[in-house]
C-alpha cells in the first residue's frame, strides 16, 4: 500500500511516498530558512506563500525519485493540524485535490501523532505501555499509550514550548534562527555550570512544563551584564540555558516513564535533534530495561514521511476521511496514536 | 490611566482576572512589553476571569491565535513573529476585533493604527526580577476592585 504524504504545518514544505506504513520510497523537504531568518522566526504569511511555490515541484520530484507511477498511489495523506492555519490550508487543499482527482482515499493526519510515529519508519515497532515525549518549536507534550487506540496526554507546557524558548533565547543572544541548532552550536564552547538558570516546574509534582521563566532569566542576566558594562559570555549562557531546558525535559520524562510503567520510550519532534538531549535520554533509559526509540535527526524535524507512514497504518485499518475534513490549527489530541 | 505594581506572576494574573470579569463583548486588550514582562501571564489571568476552563492557556507565538470558550469567547493573539502591517492585514485580525468575544493581543505595537478607539491598552515595564509596573489605559481602576 503506497501513500503520498504532504506536510505544511509550519515552515517546512514536505512531500513523501511511503509503502506499507514503513518503507520510505522518497522523502523531500524544502526548507524555508532563508526566507524567515531575517525575521528571527517563522513568518506565517511568508510560509504560506513559500508552501504554494514549493509544493507542486516537490510533489513531481517525490514521485519521480520514488520511481513509481502516480497510478500506484493508494491514498493521499496531509497534516491537518496543529500548526499555522494559512500553512495548513495549502497542504490540505492539495491533499484533497489529489485524492479527489486520483480517486483514492484521503487521510487528514495529526502532526504530533506523526512525530511520535517517526521511529516506525526505521524499523521500530511499538510495544505497550509506551511513553512518548514530543518537543518542538510549537509543542512540548508527554503522552502515555496503552495501545494504538488508547493514548492520552500526561502533561504539556503551560506557557512557551521548549523549541520556542530556544528560538527566543537565540534571539536575545543575537545568534540567529532557528534557535535550536544555533544554541547547540554556540553552547559547545561554553561552560554549562557558569550560570544557573531556573529549572521551571521541575519539582511541581505534575507532568507539566514551563519555559517562560528560563527565557526571562536569560534576559535579566543580559540586562545586568549590559548595565555593568561587562562582555556577554554567549557560549556560557547558551550552554547554561540548554542544560536547564534539557534537565527539565529529562526529569519529567523520567517521571512519566516510571509512572506509566512503560518499557518503550519514544522521543520525537525537532528538539529531539539536539545531540546532548538524545544522549541524555539514552543514558537515562538503559537498553537493559527499555527500548528507546528516537528517529534519526532528519525524521525528528518536520517531514512528510512520518505523515504518509502513519496514514498507511490508519488506512490498513480501514479508516479514511471524507471531503468535509478540514485544517485545524488547534487540533486536539483526541484518542489513540492513529 | 492607572498604574499597578505587581510583585509576582500571581499578582499579575490576579489583576488580569479581576479586569476580565468586567469586560464586555467586543473589548480589545492591547498588550505592550518585552519578552518575559508578563503578557502571557496576564492573558492567563484574563482567561480565569472569563471562566475559561481549559487546562492550558499557552503562548500562541507558534500558531498566532488561540481561541478559548468562557462566559465570553477569548481570542489570544501573539504578533511576536510578525513583521509588518501588511502581514497583519492578511491575518484577518479585524474579524476577531469585530467579534462578540474578548481579543487580547500581545506585541500590539505592530498593530498601531488598526486598533479601535475603545482598545484597553496595557503596558508592562520591568522594575526588577519579579516586579512589574503595569499601566492600564482606557479602563477605570474601580472596576478592578483593587
Amino acid at each position: 500500500m503506497l501513500i503520498l504524504g504532504i506536510e505544511t504545518s509550519c515552515d517546512e514544505t514536505a512531500v513523501a511516498l511511503v509503502e506499507d506504513g514503513q518503507r520510505i520510497l522518497s522523502s523531500l523537504v524544502a526548507f524555508q530558512l532563508d526566507i524567515h531568518r531575517p525575521f528571527g522566526g517563522v513568518v506565517p504569511e511568508l510560509a504560506s506563500r513559500a508552501h504554494l511555490r514549493a509544493l507542486i515541484p516537490l510533489l513531481e520530484r517525490a514521485i519521480r525519485e520514488a520511481g513509481v507511477e502516480r497510478e500506484a498511489v493508494d491514498g493521499v495523506a496531509f497534516t491537518r493540524g496543529p500548526g499555522l492555519i494559512g500553512a495548513l490550508l495549502v497542504g490540505t487543499s492539495l491533499g484533497k485535490a489529489l485524492a479527489y482527482s486520483w480517486g483514492v482515499p484521503l487521510l487528514g493526519i495529526n502532526h504530533l501523532k506523526a512525530h511520535l510515529y517517526a521511529p516506525c519508519l526505521e524499523g521500530a515497532t511499538f510495544e505497550f505501555p509506551l511513553a512518548g515525549l514530543i518537543v518542538s518549536g510549537g509543542h512540548t507534550l508527554l503522552v502515555e499509550a496503552r495501545s494504538w487506540d488508547a493514548a492520552r496526554i500526561l502533561g504539556s507546557t503551560r506557557d512557551d514550548a521548549a523549541g520556542e524558548a530556544f528560538d527566543k533565547v537565540a534571539g536575545l543572544l543575537g545568534i540567529g534562527f532557528p534557535g535550536g541548532p544555533a544554541i547547540e552550536a554556540v553552547a559547545r564552547g561554553g561552560d554549562p555550570g557558569k550560570f544557573q538558570f531556573p529549572r521551571g516546574m521541575i519539582g511541581s509534582g505534575d507532568l507539566d512544563f514551563s519555559f517562560s521563566g528560563v527565557k526571562t532569566a536569560v534576559r535579566y542576566l543580559l540586562d545586568r551584564l549590559k548595565a555593568d558594562g561587562l562582555p556577554v559570555p554567549t557560549a556560557d549562557i547558551a550552554a547554561g540555558f540548554q542544560a536547564a531546558v534539557i534537565d527539565v525535559l529529562a526529569a519529567k520524562f523520567k517521571v512519566a516513564v516510571e509512572e506509566t510503567g512503560a518499557r518503550t520510550v519514544v522521543l520525537g519532534g525537532g528538539v529531539a535533534r539536539n545531540e546532548l538531549f538524545r544522549r541524555r535520554v539514552r543514558a537515562m533509559f538503559p537498553s537493559s530495561r527499555y527500548r528507546v526509540l528516537i528517529a534519526s535527526a532528519d525524521l525528528c524535524s518536520d517531514n512528510a514521511a512520518m505523515v504518509a507512514g502513519l496514514a498507511g497504518r490508519i488506512l490498513k485499518r480501514g479508516r479514511e476521511d471524507d471531503w468535509s475534513i478540514d485544517a485545524d490549527p488547534n487540533l486536539p489530541w483526541g484518542d489513540g496514536l492513529l | 490611566m492607572f498604574e499597578f505594581r505587581s510583585h509576582s506572576p500571581e499578582e499579575t494574573a490576579e489583576l488580569a482576572s479581576r479586569l476580565a470579569a468586567n469586560l464586555q463583548p467586543g473589548d480589545v486588550l492591547a498588550l505592550y512589553g518585552d519578552l518575559g514582562s508578563g503578557k502571557t501571564c496576564f492573558v492567563q489571568g484574563c482567561a480565569r476571569g472569563l471562566g475559561v476552563k481549559d487546562r492550558y492557556i499557552v503562548s500562541p507565538s507558534f500558531v498566532l491565535v488561540r481561541e478559548y470558550r468562557g462566559q465570553l469567547p477569548l481570542y489570544h493573539i501573539d504578533l511576536y513573529r510578525l513583521n509588518s502591517g501588511l502581514e497583519i492585514g492578511l491575518l484577518g485580525i479585524e474579524e476577531y476585533i469585530d467579534s462578540d468575544g474578548v481579543t487580547a493581543i500581545e506585541w500590539a505595537e505592530k498593530l498601531e493604527g488598526f486598533l479601535p478607539d475603545r482598545t484597553i491598552k496595557v503596558e508592562f515595564k520591568f522594575l526588577d526580577e519579579t516586579s512589574r509596573k503595569i499601566n492600564i489605559y482606557n479602563f477605570s481602576k474601580e472596576k478592578t476592585m483593587l
